[in-house]
């Protein structure tokens, strides 16, 4: 048992940490958004100011939003002391069953017919999730062969049901949600969600302190709230006006956010609350720590365990939708490997393999990073084959740096 | 004490996994102000029996009395639902939460219905730690951070905060240094004068027989018997765990025969 007096952190601290904790940042994250800056100045320097251009920033935004929105649940089955190797099998599954829905099933042009596919695409997921989730927490198979099972028998699956032939083309509404030329909302209305973020984080904040101090615990000093909320307002909205600065082809009209993008931002924001204000969330990470702990305090670990797996299907069939509508198509092969990025994502930033640690906005942090590198890879012109090699050395580093940075904190 | 009804009787309990027979007909009873110590050698069942009081395991056969009344404790959930709470060998802490989140595991304190009320827990906290006088340097700090005597604290602090009326603790010291040992034991004699009928745990007499009113001595699974503390001395009882034998003088079968 290692005995370690909390007060011998206080001393000795730099003007550095002082700032860091007063404002309550995340030094693990500002890490991250030092080396994400680094690496968009680098690429905007290699490719002569095109990677920071707001035609490949929006490229950029839409392309991360497929791996962004499992990422999120990843994290929630790390933190749980599992894995899920069969996103990228689930969300094609998914996919091929929306596209043979919409197309040969139902009236391609009718009106409902694409948001109906979609519902049962995401109960296709959740039911999906269910059944590793029963497996993993009820018959108690470990998740990683329960995955690895679903990851061959949801691609074969999905093979089966075309006979691997593509579905094309999809309902045009459908289409949409891949933010497609029309899939994107406009300047005006961006400028709206901008605002009504900035409103809700402002009066987030606000509330939070107001019921700290009704508890007469102690609150940042206004000068720090005032600076944090400032500077996130600035970033959101500067984010928006460069957004708003890629146009339509042939025109000068903002294309504005596209939808996957805020479905991204709508999924990041419910998984955050729910991982923050709910008692799920709670126990997701009781069970990480601890889980015979959580067990003996009364927790439903098989259930806790059943739900996130349910989450994850639900995940992966949004994530399908976005992808197959961005594609105009169901295809055998949408969503493989996506596994090694949703995972990889989570774990740069900052989910623990050995369960019990993760955050949201890290795993979205991790997102926006390999798909930052993807994209300057590909404009710099680096082969297919060396982008893997890459990838590869960044996730093992990245693991390394947190085995690192934890040994750090116990010693 | 003993014309009244016992808090808690245990009568004929059976556990065995597999072909160990972990317990094997024990019968042990506890009062209300009373601390009730249970010894003997590892893996002597002491751990196993009373898991099944706190609801970790389910006995293969025997009845639970509480109050003078039967029932069937089948989780943790129903323990809790009887007053009984345990702190556990292993501290069963989430080491990657902090001491609020620990101490309401399970029991969330909500405010409208979906949300966690983080503040009303971090202030319920502060106030149970103050009443078992230990200062954190913040609450907020993840127990991973905190020191083996901060650390039970925390989870006493989890038993006590609602309103336990059996407290059953499980080798409480074993992790901890003399200072903090000696802490946790005049905490329990704090609880015990507030009228919680305590089972305490270990198989070092030394930790126990001063804290105890009686002890009960376990064999491999089965009961030896149960004296007075203030009849016997340590050597007596000592030859109860070694060898298996009561002693001449002491001669109080606590076995319940109701
Ligand atoms: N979950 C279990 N599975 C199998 N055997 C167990 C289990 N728990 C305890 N035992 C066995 O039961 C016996 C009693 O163990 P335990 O109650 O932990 O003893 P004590 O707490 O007195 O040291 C031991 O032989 C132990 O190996
Ligand atoms: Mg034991």
């Amino acid at each position: 048992m290692s005995t370690k007096p909390a007060e011998a952190q206080v001393q000795g601290e730099s003007i550095f940490q002082r700032i860091v904790s007063l404002l309550e940042l995340d030094v693990r994250q500002l890490a991250m958004v030092g080396a994400l800056v680094l690496i968009w100045i680098g690429f905007d320097i290699v490719t002569d100011g095109i990677f920071l251009s707001p035609r490949n920033l929006w490229n950029l935004s839409v392309q991360m939003s497929v791996v962004g929105v499992m990422a999120t649940g990843m994290v929630l089955v790390i933190v749980a002391r599992h894995i899920d190797l069969s996103v990228g099998s689930l969300m094609g599954f998914a996919a091929i069953i929306m596209a043979v829905l919409q197309v040969q099933v139902f009236p391609i042009g009718a009106s409902w017919n694409w948001w109906v596919t979609l519902l049962i695409g995401l109960a296709v997921g959740a039911l999906i999730g269910a059944l590793h989730g029963f497996i993993i927490a009820y018959l108690e198979v470990p998740a990683f062969i329960v995955t690895l099972g679903g990851l061959l028998a949801w691609r074969g699956a999905n093979w089966l049901t075309t006979t691997g032939r593509t579905i094309s083309p999809l309902d045009v509404n459908f289409q949409m949600i891949g933010g497609g030329i029309d899939g994107a909302i406009g300047a005006t209305a961006s400028w709206v969600v901008g605002v009504i973020a900035v409103v809700l984080i402002v009066f987030a904040n606000l509330s939070a302190r107001q019921r700290r101090q009704k508890y007469g615990f102690n609150v940042k000093p206004w000068w720090a709230e005032l600076l944090i909320l400032a500077l996130t307002a600035a970033v959101i909205l500067y984010a928006i006006s460069y957004l708003n600065q890629y146009y339509r082809p042939r025109t000068e009209i903002p294309r504005g956010i596209a939808l996957p993008v805020l479905i991204l931002l709508a999924v990041t924001v419910f998984m955050a609350a729910l991982v923050r204000y709910t008692k799920f969330g709670r126990y997701v990470f009781a069970m990480g720590g601890n889980p015979e702990a959580a067990r003996l305090s009364g927790v439903n670990t098989r259930r806790v365990t059943l739900q996130i797996f349910v989450i994850m299907g639900v995940l992966c069939a949004i994530a399908g939708a976005i992808s197959s509508a961005r594609l105009n198509a169901g295809a055998n092969s949408l969503g493989t490997l996506k596994e090694l990025e949703v995972i990889a994502a989570a774990v740069i930033g900052g989910t623990s393999l050995a369960g019990g640690m993760g955050t949201i906005s890290g795993a979205i942090l991790g997102t926006v990073l390999i798909s930052s590198l993807a994209s300057g890879m590909v404009l710099i012109g680096w082969s297919t084959s060396l982008q893997q090699v890459v990838q590869g050395i960044v996730l093992v580093l990245a693991v390394w740096l947190d085995v690192f940075y934890q040994k750090r904190r116990v010693d | 004490m003993a014309e009244n009804t016992p808090l808690v009787e245990m009568r004929n309990i059976y556990k065995s996994f597999g072909g160990v027979h972990a317990v094997e007909d024990v019968t042990i009873d506890l009062f209300a102000g009373e601390v009730v110590g249970l010894v003997g050698h590892n893996g002597a069942g002491k751990s196993t029996l009373i898991k099944m009081l706190s609801g970790a395991y389910t006995a293969d056969s025997g009845k639970i009395f509480i109050d003078g009344r039967e029932v069937t404790i089948n989780n943790p959930r129903d323990a809790r639902k009887y007053g009984i709470e345990t702190i556990y060998q292993t501290l069963a802490l989430a080491d990657n939460l902090d001491a609020p989140a620990n101490i309401f595991l399970g029991r969330e304190l909500m405010r409208s219905g979906y949300l966690l009320n983080d503040d009303a827990m971090e202030a319920a906290s502060r106030e149970v730690l103050d009443r078992l006088r230990l200062n954190l340097p913040s609450v907020k700090e993840k127990v991973v951070n905190l020191s083996g005597g901060q650390r039970q604290a925390v989870a006493i602090g989890r038993a006590i905060y609602f309103n336990a009326k059996i407290l059953i603790m499980d080798e409480p010291t074993a992790a901890l240094g003399p200072e903090e040992t000696a802490q946790v034991g005049e905490l329990i004699h704090q609880l015990k004068k507030e009228g919680l009928g305590i089972f305490l745990i270990s198989h070092d007499l030394h930790d126990v027989f001063d804290l105890s009113d009686r002890v009960s001595v376990l064999k491999n699974g089965a009961l030896v018997g149960t004296v007075h503390t203030a009849d016997v001395t340590k050597d007596d009882v000592l030859a109860m765990i070694i060898a298996g034998k009561l002693p001449e003088v002491a001669t109080t079968p606590k076995s319940a025969q109701a």
